[in-house]
């Protein structure tokens, strides 16, 4: 510092500091003259265009809210409408006294807390004279008795709104979410201009992901009112764009098909269009009624549905992460062909075990417990396949190693989120040693290659997940991005193709014959649903491990709680060629695949054979009718 | 009183007459009289502003008392000990704002309230008065213009504060204080290129911000803080009214308490950041004229002041708290006009609140410490 104090020139740096003060008031003076310029064209010049404007002060802008667009399901069914419905509402500047004028609509209509804490957080944001609203959905009896006390209630306005409504309820309850009142967080993200004279937004699903494109443009009208705050005429009026109809894939009878048959049970059932990634059934049991979100549920149905052991406002088919089991088969039988570890003669020794070199670990077969020995002396891949041998997999998983599979199945879809039109998409797990080491920082070992063979362990799939990897099996190996929406406002949304899954045509008809005989096959994994098919199907059963088993343990499923009780799985696709429905069907706790099954010929049923179609309905009776 | 006046800058002359009891006081008497002038005036209009409640105009009133006392006070202490405490008191203030970032009460989604045993106050407050003294006690001793490693460690020191109260976040009060900062950057005598090179870096880099930097909706909201009547519905509304209110009162206006506009609760926030749209209104430009004069003056003794300062440290101080009392100024009258971007800038003096009129009076309580300064010397 000292040679600072050396260098100083105290009167340079008051010469220095004058003439910025010079310039400093040069600057100031310039702006405030700038400033009382504007003052002047506000005050003088433009006098009569402001006073005229403050003359008319009773002039009110009035948002418009838009029209929620609507949503169909693809033959032309509403599933999600608007219905008028009247909300009871209060300008507060027209009321004498507030508490007063409260108190009294609480002795003529039922007006709860929520009621009253949402009104009061609307009346602190709200501009002069705009109407706050207080409770919604009134009913008859509630307008008439307060159209009998109107004259003493000044303020109070009863006002015709349109309101969301599901006339389905909880049948598309996770196909298409629903809407609910704007919360305190919303409020803040969102464009306030665009949601004035909003009260409802897009809380979860196809309502959610489509916000924007549902919602619309806000319009305003200017209007003119007498002290009383009628409105006298209205001077201009920009009307509100109203939000985009969507058209979606989904079938309303495939969908109820899909939900009665899950019934009682908690589960999943995830249907499309092999050739265009439409989304034809998206179920997950238990659902909720939608309609109980709109007007903010009550607090004993919100912990009634978020406590329910089943959770139902769960969305299993795309929430739910399962072990996908054998329904991995397939794929993995395509990774070996195209790896060239096996090929369709190509046969594995099954003594009903498999054991890694060297380790006496024994990974047993599911079908040890019930025959006692193997499928047979030696298994080829459609007969893997067609009974599910464990064996065939565990020694074609151990020769690929854990990142062979993933090479080879990450194409299919698995371990990357589908990216279907929805909200909360859950990603899945396909493991490789190095997501072992990123998620849980450990290496990977032999032995757990050999359960990830048979779709257990680290491995986790969606319904959803599974669907699409369906798709690809069935198109040899072209699939899509599912897609809920296929037109928005008349104009066809088309799914993104997914980077399609390399592979020669003889290894994707060895496949598809092999999981042919799954269902149409002497021993044949499903052969139960083959009883009486008009067409032919490709499937693939799955059950899932709950809990794990101890080494020598005989898994008895009558003794296991129901909780713990495998999951059953199955996927297919039909018609064989020219597959026109890929579907994965997962039921939680079912025992095994034969819980799964049946659901899957139902509900390809309902799409293959119409019967609305009169040919094709006789050809179903045919045998019972003989005539 | 005149001859009085032009002797205060320490001349003989004045030393040589008995000190009277403004001089033992140490006030710049026609600053205090400017000051009383504007406050009184401000609790006239107030008393519209507010819908004629006597509450408010009492209220505001205790406040311009602590104000009065807290310059008061601040006038006795010695400039020198002011450049001693600054960098104390900045270092404080840093770690009450992180402490806010960390622990701060919201109030309309923004963290700037500390609460200490249920008394509250803004950290940031304290920020608008020890950023420029410390810039300037940093720079006070050094050899002046600076050179251009000593304006980095001031831009330093200037960025901290402003970094943490832009993050509460409340980029008003950010840019108000790196403004406070930099004007004693600049009364310092900081060359001309640095100035121009800032000015063309600032817009060379907004546009790359902009595409890239920036989301659409992030955009959007920059557009409409730039044009807010784009947005009839949200922002633009409050322009459209305050705009309304000033046109309509002409040059005469429409008489005091008879604004339509502001009595008729069409104006927001009236006797807040508008209130200068309720004196347009019922005082019409003459009114307009009469505050913007008052204003003037006291600048411009404010400048007055600094350049009779003696000490490197009190030219710096008074020309920085000068400019930024009138940057308030201009950024008010400004917004409520339509001519600037809607930040919430109270019109200083005027507007009810409490916190503004104790900086702003502490701020001219140094001043008055700068004025003095010639004449504790001699003492």
């Amino acid at each position: 510092m000292p040679q600072h104090i050396a260098l100083k020139d105290p009167n340079r740096e008051a010469r220095i500091f004058s003439a910025r003060t010079v310039t400093a008031i040069l600057i100031v003076m310039g702006l405030l003259g700038l400033i009382l310029a504007r003052y002047h064209t506000l005050q003088i010049t433009e006098y009569e265009t402001y006073r005229t404007q403050s003359e008319r002060n009773r002039v009110q802008l009035q948002p418009l809210p838009p029209k929620r667009g609507l949503i169909y399901d693809r033959n032309g069914i509403l599933l999600a409408d608007n219905r008028p419905s009247h909300l009871l509402s209060i300008v507060v500047e027209r009321v004498p006294d507030l508490e007063q004028t409260l108190a009294e609509l609480q002795q003529l209509v039922p007006i709860s807390e929520s009621d009253l804490e949402a009104f009061y957080k609307k009346k602190n944001q709200r501009r002069p004279y705009e109407a706050v609203p207080l409770r919604f959905r009134l009913t008859e009896g509630e307008r008439a008795v307060l159209a009998v006390n109107r004259h003493r209630l000044p303020g109070v306005t009863v006002e015709a709104q349109l309101l969301r409504h599901y006339p389905h309820g909880e049948l598309f309850s996770h196909a298409i979410g629903y809407v609910g009142r704007i919360n305190e967080r919303e409020t803040f993200e969102l464009d306030a201009s665009d949601y004035r004279g909003t009260f409802h937004i897009g809380k979860v699903g196809v309502e959610k992901y489509y916000e924007d494109i549902l919602h619309g443009d806000v319009g305003y009208q200017n209007v003119e009112t007498n002290a009383h705050g009628r409105v006298l005429r209205v001077l201009e009026r920009f009307d509100p764009k109203p939000g985009a109809d969507l058209v979606l894939h989904l079938d309303i009878e495939l969908q109820r098909v899909a939900f009665e048959a899950l019934g009682e049970q908690r589960g999943a059932v995830v249907a499309m269009d092999p050739a265009t990634g439409g989304v034809l059934a998206l179920v997950s049991t238990p659902g909720y009624d939608s309609n109980l979100f709109v007007n903010g549920i009550s607090s004993a149905d919100y912990s009634a549905l978020r406590d329910s052991p089943d959770v139902p406002l769960f969305n299993r088919a795309v929430q739910g992460q399962y072990p996908p089991g054998s329904t991995i088969k397939p794929m993995l039988a395509m990774a070996g062909l195209e790896s060239g570890l096996v090929t369709p003669e190509y046969t594995v020794a099954d003594p009903g075990w498999y054991s890694l070199p060297g380790d006496s670990r024994r990974y047993r077969d599911w079908i040890l417990k019930i025959r006692g020995t193997g499928h047979a002396p030696r298994v080829d891949l459609e007969m893997a396949i067609a009974e599910s041998c464990d064996v065939y997999f565990y020694d074609l998983a151990r020769r690929m190693t854990i990142d062979g599979m993933y090479e080879y199945l990450h194409p299919f879809g698995l371990g990357e989120r589908s990216g279907i039109d929805t909200t909360n998409e859950r990603r899945g797990v396909l493991p490789s040693t190095r997501w072992k080491r990123d998620a849980m920082n450990q290496p990977w070992y032999p032995g757990e290659t050999i359960s990830a063979g048979i779709g257990q362990g680290y491995m986790l799939a969606t319904p959803v997940q599974l669907a699409v990897a369906t798709t690809a099996l069935a198109t040899h190996g072209t699939h899509y991005s599912p897609r809920l929406v296929q037109a928005i406002n008349g104009e066809a949304v088309s799914a993104p193709q997914l980077p399609p899954v390399p592979g020669s045509e003889a290894h994707w008809q060895a496949v598809q014959a092999a999981m042919r005989e799954v269902v149409h096959g002497r021993r044949g994994s499903a052969r139960k649903i083959a009883k009486g098919i008009q067409y032919e199907m490709a499937g693939k059963t799955g059950t899932a491990q709950v809990i794990g088993i101890a080494q020598g343990e005989i898994y008895r499923e009558e003794e296991v709680a129901e909780r713990h009780r495998n999951h059953g799985l199955f996927i297919a696709f039909a018609p064989l060629e020219n597959p026109t429905i890929a579907v994965a069907v997962i039921v939680e706790n079912g025992g095994g695949s034969s819980a799964a099954y049946p659901i899957a010929r139902q509900v390809i049923d309902a799409w293959l054979l119409d019967e609305e179609n009169p040919a094709v309905a006789a050809d179903v009776a045919g045998p019972v009718e003989a005539n | 009183m005149g001859d009085y006046v032009r002797q205060l800058p320490g001349s003989s002359a004045g030393l040589a007459r008995r000190p009277g009891a403004t001089q033992r006081f140490h006030l710049d008497v026609p600053l205090l009289g400017l000051l009383l002038a504007l406050t009184l005036f401000g609790l006239v209009v107030l008393y519209s502003a507010s819908g004629q409640d006597m509450g408010a105009v009492i209220r505001q009133g205790r406040f311009f008392l602590v104000g009065f006392a807290v310059m008061i006070t601040a006038a006795q202490i010695s400039l020198q000990r002011f450049q001693r405490w600054g960098p104390w008191f900045y270092l404080g203030g840093v770690a009450l704002l992180v402490a806010v970032d960390i622990a701060g009460v919201g109030a309309k989604g923004a963290q700037r309230w500390l609460s200490i045993g249920g008394f509250r106050f803004q950290p940031s407050e304290i920020m608008k008065l020890t950023v420029p003294m410390t810039v300037a006690w940093y720079l006070a001793d050094r050899t002046l213009p600076p050179r251009f490693k000593y304006i980095v460690a001031c831009l330093g020191i200037i960025a901290i504060p402003a970094a943490l109260i832009l993050i509460q976040p409340d980029l008003g009060t950010a840019l108000l204080i790196a403004a406070s900062g930099l004007f004693v950057v600049f009364m310092a005598g900081i060359g001309w290129g640095y100035i121009f090179g800032a000015v063309l870096l600032a817009v060379a880099s907004a546009w790359p911000v902009w595409m890239y930097g920036l989301k659409e909706y992030q955009q959007q909201r920059i557009l409409t803080l730039l044009n807010p009547e784009s947005d009839k519905l949200g922002a633009g509304w409050n322009i459209i009214q305050s705009k309304t209110a000033i046109g309509s009162g002409g040059w005469e206006g429409k008489g005091w308490l008879k604004g339509t506009q502001s009595q008729l609760d069409f104006l927001p926030e009236s006797h807040t950041d508008f209130i200068i749209a309720v004196l347009a209104e019922e005082w019409g430009l003459r009114g307009v004229i009469i505050l913007m004069g008052l204003y003037l003056l006291i600048l411009l003794r404010g400048f007055w002041i600094g350049i009779h300062a003696q000490s490197s440290y009190g030219r710096l101080m008074a020309g920085s708290l000068t400019l930024t009392f009138f940057v308030y100024i201009f950024v008010n009258m400004g917004m409520v006009a339509g001519l600037l971007p809607v930040v919430g800038v109270p019109l200083p003096l005027v507007s009810a609140g409490g916190t503004s009129v104790v900086t702003l009076m502490a701020g001219f309580g140094l001043l008055m410490a700068v004025s003095t300064e010639p004449r504790r010397v001699v003492h």
